[in-house]
């Protein structure tokens, strides 16, 4: 009656999920310690280098020290919501990454029957899914403005909602386009679609076919991520720390958790959708997975990049961009594109 | 029972409770979120009905666009919760009229709907028994832009009103 | 499953969308009960068009939601223009124009 339980395709499905668990949680650590190590490195100084060699294991003493502290909630918040809205937040950034393919079908060595996707969850409408859980992380935002009863908390959870439903225009409108030249709404066969090259030497990447559409959804998911130069909602010098200026211990850590998942989720997300994914040159089929690593590590590095590099825009210039240029950008790029496909089959 | 049913009645459980908490208690912020709640209720039973490309667009527009919407003017309004005060003087029950005459429609609105639905044949066809279904997204595009495309336009210009509508009403007046 | 309880749920839904049209005294819940009542029609015409194997159903279902959507916006504004007129959502507070 069990033997669904112990077949090789439910132990491998088990396992790929828990990995996705375990490497999104240390990919953020990760992310922490890039941070540090590219903040210090573009302003000259050293970073963190006591913990550890070179500083390796400064993110295990900040979880540490974010455990040890002590839970602080203001005496006019809304309980309930106060405790919910980072619990939103984390479970929106891990469950984007479900339809997320990151790899090549594989048997793993022979020991399944048939080739698995190397995915949590196979969903034939995976680009929409994405887009629809990505824009449930608004809600932690929002309700942990709402419910932190601060006037630097409502601000920031109001310019958050406000902008993540400004980009996310702009960001459905490129993922649109890069769904019409596939033909699917399978991150899958996305991924294969970008097989092969042009001259022998271009990959035929959607990155090199419609840059526009590259261009535009790292910018709205850029804004998406609330990150540098988008990150109103935590403008430290205009709003302390914005919607979670009275969180801290680890609720604060769930905020901060959810932040970097879900920019390794838009990297993941580009990949797939701009970069082809896991194929690439030298590399076997069977382990695309060190390539498509690669090109999630080159795009993160992008987003902090970025972030120590580029000044914080202003409030209306970033609604104005948003509005004013990204938008009509990315739909008259999709005119475009949906002419290029109807007539000359891209 | 089956797990589909099993499915069913947790996503209509989940669906009935979301909306009642949402006209069940005085907090609009609660309510917004017990109707998102109830959304996601609905969603898995589009899913449930084979409509994968509906249930995803049921939390993109709803849960994700409109929800936030009715949060976004929740917080900037502040509304207060419902005063209780306020309440109990409006309310229907203590109209006693309105009350009665209320009750007995919604009595005889109950019967007749029982004693339609008990008289229509079919009601135990389970859905997926006749017929195969069709949640290919390219279908259900080829048929929106065919068959349905004057119902489309329509549809946008209806947007296109309500966007400048929306922006006349709220715009602060210059005086 | 039966298409009954299909039809069962959708009414029952409706059903609790009307009673806060007429319970709630605050102009935002009640929009969020004609959300309830869109819904539960929403989920009849699934249910119908993947009983009668068409996607009909699938599609009034977008139409549904776009007037939803539409109704939103405008609905909210209004709320809004309210509010700024009488500092209070409770129907009741706007009554200049009965006599």
């Amino acid at each position: 009656m069990l033997d669904w339980l112990t077949a090789p395709q439910t132990i491998f499905f088990l396992s790929v999920t828990m990995v996705v668990f375990l490497a999104l949680q240390i990919s953020a650590a990760v992310m922490v310690y890039a941070e540090r190590k590219v903040a210090a490195f573009m302003q000259q100084r050293y970073g963190p280098y006591l913990v550890g060699p070179k500083g390796l294991l400064q993110p295990i003493a900040d979880i540490v020290k974010l455990v040890f502290k002590e839970e602080l909630k203001p005496k006019a918040a809304d309980t309930l919501l106060f405790a919910a809205a980072p619990v939103i937040s984390a479970i929106a950034a891990f469950t984007a990454f479900a339809p997320v393919p990151f790899g090549a079908a594989t048997t793993f060595f022979g020991l399944l029957p048939e080739p698995m996707p190397l995915m949590v969850a196979d969903i034939n409408v995976a680009v929409l899914v994405i887009f629809a859980v990505t824009s449930m992380g608004v809600y932690g935002i929002v309700l942990a403005g709402w419910s932190s009863n601060s006037k630097y908390s409502l601000l920031g959870g109001l310019r958050s909602s406000a902008q993540m439903i400004s980009y996310e225009l702009a960001y459905g409108m490129s993922l649109a386009t890069i769904v019409m030249l596939a033909g699917s709404l399978s991150l899958r066969e996305i991924v294969d679609a970008q097989q092969g090259y042009w001259l022998g030497f271009i990959p035929k990447w959607y990155a090199f076919i419609n840059p526009i559409s590259f261009l535009i959804f790292t910018t709205a998911g850029i804004a998406e991520t609330n990150r540098a130069p988008f990150d109103f909602p935590e403008a430290e010098q205009e709003l302390v720390a914005g919607y979670h200026t009275e969180y801290s211990s680890m609720r604060f850590a769930l905020f901060f958790l959810a932040e970097y998942i879900n920019m390794v989720t838009v990297a993941a997300v580009a990949t797939n959708l701009f970069l082809g994914g896991w194929h690439g040159p030298f590399i076997p089929e069977a382990y695309g997975w060190i390539w498509f690593l690669i090109k999630l590590s080159v795009l993160c590095f992008g987003y902090l990049w970025l972030r120590w590099t580029l000044p914080r825009f202003r409030y209306d210039q970033l609604m104005g961009f948003g509005w004013k240029l990204l938008l009509p950008a990315a739909t008259i790029n999709l005119l475009v594109s949906a002419a290029g496909v109807l007539y000359f089959g891209l | 029972m089956g797990f589909d049913q099993f499915l069913f009645f947790v996503f209509a459980g989940v669906a009935v409770l979301g909306s009642l908490l949402v006209i069940g208690q005085r907090n609009p912020i609660y309510s917004v979120l017990a109707l998102i709640v109830a959304f996601f209720g609905l969603s898995g039973l589009y899913v449930l009905l084979e409509a994968p490309f509906v249930a995803v667009v049921q939390i993109i527009i709803y849960a994700g666009a409109i929800m936030v919407l009715f949060l976004f003017t929740v917080m900037l309004l502040n509304v207060p919760r419902e005063d209780a005060a306020e309440w109990d003087r409006a309310h229907p029950y203590y109209r006693p009229w309105a009350l009665r005459v209320g009750t007995a429609l919604a009595v005889v609105m109950a019967l007749q709907l029982g004693w339609a639905l008990s008289r229509t044949p079919g009601l135990g066809v389970g859905v997926a028994d006749e017929r195969p279904a069709i949640s290919s997204v390219a279908e259900l595009g080829r048929v929106l832009f065919t068959d349905y495309m004057f119902a489309f336009e329509v549809t946008s210009i209806l947007i296109i009103v309500a966007m400048v509508g929306a922006v006349a009403l709220a715009r602060k007046r210059e005086s | 499953m039966a298409i009954g309880y299909y039809l069962v749920l959708s009414g029952l839904l409706f059903a609790i969308g009307a009673a806060g049209v007429f319970l709630r005294r605050n102009i935002i819940t009640l929009l969020l009960s004609v959300e309830i009542m869109l819904n539960a029609v929403n989920l009849a015409f699934v249910a119908f068009g993947r009983q009668l194997g068409t996607v009909d159903g699938q599609i009034i279902t977008f139409f549904v939601m776009t007037v939803a959507a539409a109704e939103a916006a405008v609905g909210l504004a209004l709320v809004i223009g309210l509010f700024r007129h009488r500092e209070s959502l409770n129907p009741e507070a706007f009554t200049s124009l009965k006599w």
